[in-house]
């Protein structure tokens, strides 16, 4: 099962800053972290994740710095901001509402839950 | 496991990869930098999962999602980067930034003496109401002397070079003043105003020789000084625009508390103002060369057919009502001022085409416009050649007509080697050479006007 783009691109806010909520991250790592926690389902092009990373940055949600990786190389860190830190329990309102909706709705219809979902998680891409 | 060729080769692919990242306008470099790190992240735990190096990079480089779709994305979330910026002063430190704040400085430097020296002649009690003749005499010589500098910084020519270019500004300052002592001068006369006008004309020459510092003899350098020079004048009314607004307010905000701020205006920030601007505006011209499309060649594009249909009109109507042109005596530095805007037209789209190119609409519209040119200049000469008695030979007048001359020597031989190239017998670098060639004629007779005009016609 692969997740939806539209799905994809609208959670990423929320995805992000709760990643970074937990500690500061640079890209790779972020979407590493991403790739574990949905067990490969969502599916993000790499280089698409900067250009939200960007976008939060001129929101003000996150902060970015450049730091000397352990590789040697340089890195471009990202951390959450008190703003972002509040849009982030915004997002999470809004996602509680549209999951509470949405359970309320899949208990009524009753419908057997689709097989794939009930499968094993399999980690998927390195 | 990676051997040392291995490793080069995989630091050739992705420096290939950066190199196509580069080349996106809206992904700048700290953003091909992040992406690059990202990118060896992804190889090297690819590498470490077992991947050979070149398996990794592809599966990396697939992963990192299409280029366009990508620089799509970066468009969209910097839609500012579309627009090309002109940053003069890199806000990063580093070598070209560095070296574009010491231009800066040189430049506002260079701009704050060129307008002290106009000033300077007052410490001598010459003052600009009462020594207008002086002030308008002398007026290139207080900015192009500086600017030629600026270029010399920049480009370092030759000794001999330099001591031409220092002899042609004494030189010129003799032949500005000189005449002014002998018994005859009349103050504010014909002479006197021809030489305020041809003195900048000439020396803008020097300018031209130390803006191609060295690449004089050969035609692309003279072809870069045409279009510096288009550049500046547009650079120049706009910044002329700006003073002009920032005046309105001061006066209107100080009126508004009492204090006539118009001396101030006239004394100071008229003749500061409009000198160091030269500067100024050459040294944005230098910045932003590479930055910013230029627009002389917009609007020649957008104004060529209008001025085609403009003296096609004219010619028919004239044609249709049978009557020739009514002339009076100053006309002729109207038509003057029609060829000039006509080579200008010529010039800039010449400066902007390219000459490998073959023959467009354009060239054709372009030959059309010149052609009409030459034909109304032809009818208005033909009607001062039959008054000429009449009227007389001015200063004024010999100058102007010379100047026609020269306009129209050019325009002819430019309509000709124009029709070649559309007839495909010859080449449109011809036509790029007549004009280059040509630019020291108008010099040339300038200064012939300069030095020549006043004792040949008795300093009226």
């Amino acid at each position: 099962m692969v997740i939806n783009k539209d799905l994809v691109a609208a959670s990423s806010t929320p995805l992000v800053l709760a990643i970074l909520a937990n500690e500061d991250s640079y890209g790779y790592a972020i979407l590493k972290r991403v790739r574990e926690l949905s067990a490969g389902h969502m599916e993000w092009t790499d280089g698409m994740l900067y250009p939200v990373l960007h976008r939060l940055e001129r929101l003000g949600y996150i902060e970015a710095s450049w730091e000397v990786s352990e590789s040697g190389r340089r890195r471009k860190y990202y951390r959450i901001t008190a703003r972002g830190r509040t849009q982030l329990a915004e997002e999470r309102r809004q996602w509680q509402a549209v999951d509470a909706t949405l359970r309320g709705i899949w208990s009524a219809l009753s419908l057997p839950l689709p097989a794939s979902a009930l499968m094993p998680l399999v980690p998927r891409g390195a | 496991m990676a051997a040392p060729d291995c490793a080069i080769r995989i630091e050739e692919q992705i420096e290939q990869w950066r190199s196509y990242l580069r080349r996106r306008q809206a992904i700048h470099s700290v953003d091909v930098e992040e992406l690059e790190d990202h990118l060896r992240e992804q190889v090297s735990a690819l590498v470490g999962a077992g991947l050979s190096d070149d398996e990794a990079f592809l599966v990396s480089v697939k992963r990192m999602g299409d280029l366009d779709t990508l620089s799509r994305e970066f468009a969209r979330e910097h839609s500012e980067r579309l627009w090309k910026q002109l940053v003069v002063i890199p806000g990063a430190a580093g070598q070209p930034g560095a070296r574009a704040r010491g231009e800066a400085v040189v430049a506002f430097c260079l701009a704050a003496i060129a307008a002290l020296a106009v000033k300077a002649p007052e410490l001598f009690g010459l003052r600009l109401d009462e020594d207008a003749g002086f002030y308008a005499r002398n007026l290139s010589l207080f900015v192009l002397p500086v600017l030629t500098g600026y270029f010399v910084w920049k480009r370092g020519p030759d000794p001999a070079t330099r001591r031409w270019m220092a002899a042609a500004f004494v030189v010129a300052a003799v032949f500005a003043n000189v005449y002014s002592f002998s018994p005859g001068f009349s103050p504010g006369g014909y002479t006197e105003i021809l030489t305020a006008m041809h003195l900048p004309i000439a020396l803008w020459l020097v300018v031209g020789i130390a803006y191609a510092g060295g690449r004089w003899r050969d035609g692309g350098g003279r072809m870069d000084f045409i279009r510096f020079s288009g550049e500046l004048f547009i650079y120049y009314v706009l910044i002329a625009l700006g003073g002009a607004v920032l005046t309105g307010f001061m006066v209107a905000m100080f009126e508004a508390i009492g204090i006539d701020t118009e001396p101030f205006f006239t004394r100071w920030m008229l003749p500061c103002g409009a000198l160091g601007a030269v500067v100024i505006g050459s040294w944005l011209v230098e910045a932003k060369q590479s930055v910013i499309e230029n627009m002389a060649p917009v609007l020649t594009r957008l104004f060529t057919p209008l001025f085609a249909i403009v003296l096609l009109a004219f010619l028919a109507t004239m044609t249709w009502i049978g009557r020739g042109i009514d002339f009076h005596r100053d006309m002729i530095i109207a038509f003057d001022l029609l060829l000039a805007v006509v080579l200008g037209l010529l010039l800039y789209s010449i400066s902007a085409r390219d000459p490998r190119a073959a023959p467009d609409a354009f060239d054709v519209l372009q030959v059309v416009l010149v052609i009409s040119a030459l034909l109304v200049d032809t009818v208005a000469l033909w009607a001062i050649a039959t008054r000429i008695s009449e009227f007389g030979f001015s200063p004024n007048r010999v100058a102007a007509l010379g100047e026609n001359v020269i306009l129209l020597v050019n325009l002819a031989w430019s309509a000709v080697l124009y029709v070649r190239f559309l007839r495909g017998r010859g080449s449109f670098a011809g036509l790029e050479r007549w004009q280059t060639a040509y630019l020291p004629v108008y010099a040339v007779w300038a200064a012939i006007v300069v030095i020549v005009f006043p004792p040949l016609f008795g300093y009226i």
